[in-house]
């Protein structure tokens, strides 16, 4: 008896799981969506950087105070939209400039961007490893990248610049095994929280390819 | 001092003071990795660098 309530229990919680990872995945679709149109109306409406600042910095506001307090409940879908929203619109001096440099940075960064992001998803998920050693990895390595990226905001050295990005990529591919791993070993249950860390490390991966083509392009 | 510069740093900082705490719990709380555990994220990393490379020569 003990034992068939246990199998029923895990079964359960394996559903759950799946649930959870679906519904993640269905709403970071829908979400890059909206934000490609967000970011095709900040590129359009060719906004400035102080706008685009102002944008993320809402965005990073909503994030971090209102959408905790929403995610359990349907007020957390309009929340991730705005959120994701802000972030794209963001993105439309950065669009602007690499579409007037070489369009081609732009879509080799966004197909790189999927590439990447679609290759470590399905490793982590396919492989069902346990990548959760990776979280003190990730913590310090966003550390490290914000305080290099404050410095080099004043010095403005190109090398600091790319190593920054560089390292963005490697810490952003890190943190996609992470929270792929963390979704399907049960450790974060909620798709709202899952989708915003998702998107936000899409988002970083995909800015950090751009600068990276960018600097080595020939234009 | 462009403002520009002043409102990103300043960004950029509240972002690393909200995040030295979770990350100092995040450390204190992730389990030690094997080294099969380390080979298993080296490997698809060796391939995202040898991928960039590949997109670099495209542009």
């Amino acid at each position: 008896m003990q034992m068939n309530t246990a199998v029923t229990r895990s079964q359960e919680a394996i559903l759950q799981t799946n649930k959870v990872i679906r519904n993640t995945y269905i709403l970071l679709s829908m979400t890059l969506i909206f934000s490609a149109f967000t970011a095709f109306l900040g590129v359009y409406s060719g906004i400035g950087h102080g706008v685009a600042l102002v944008a993320d910095i809402v965005a990073i506001a909503l994030l971090w105070f209102v959408l905790p307090r929403t995610a359990n409940s349907a007020a957390g879908i309009p929340v991730i939209f705005a959120f994701t929203g802000l972030l794209g619109f963001g993105l439309g001096p950065v669009l602007s400039y690499y579409l007037s440099v070489n369009p081609s940075i732009v879509m080799t960064a966004l197909g790189g961007t999927g590439v990447i992001f679609l290759g470590l998803s399905g490793y982590a998920l396919t492989t069902r490893k346990d990548f959760s050693f990776l979280g003190g990895f990730v913590m310090v390595g966003m550390l490290v990248v914000l305080g290099a990226a404050i410095l080099n905001i004043f010095l403005g050295i190109p090398a600091l610049f790319l190593a920054v990005n560089a390292a963005i990529v490697l810490i952003m591919s890190a943190f996609i095994l992470w929270e792929t791993s963390s979704l399907v070993h049960g450790g974060e249950t909620n798709y709202i929280m899952a989708t915003a860390g998702l998107f936000l490390t899409i988002l970083n991966l995909f800015q950090a390819l751009m600068h990276l083509l960018g600097a080595f392009s020939d234009d | 001092m462009d403002w520009l510069k002043i409102g990103s740093a300043l960004f950029l900082a509240a972002m690393l003071i909200y995040l030295f705490p979770r990350a100092k719990e995040t450390i204190a709380n992730s389990p030690k990795g094997s080294a099969s555990d380390w080979m298993g994220f080296v490997i698809p990393v060796v391939a995202i660098v040898l991928f960039i490379l590949l997109l670099i020569t495209l542009v």
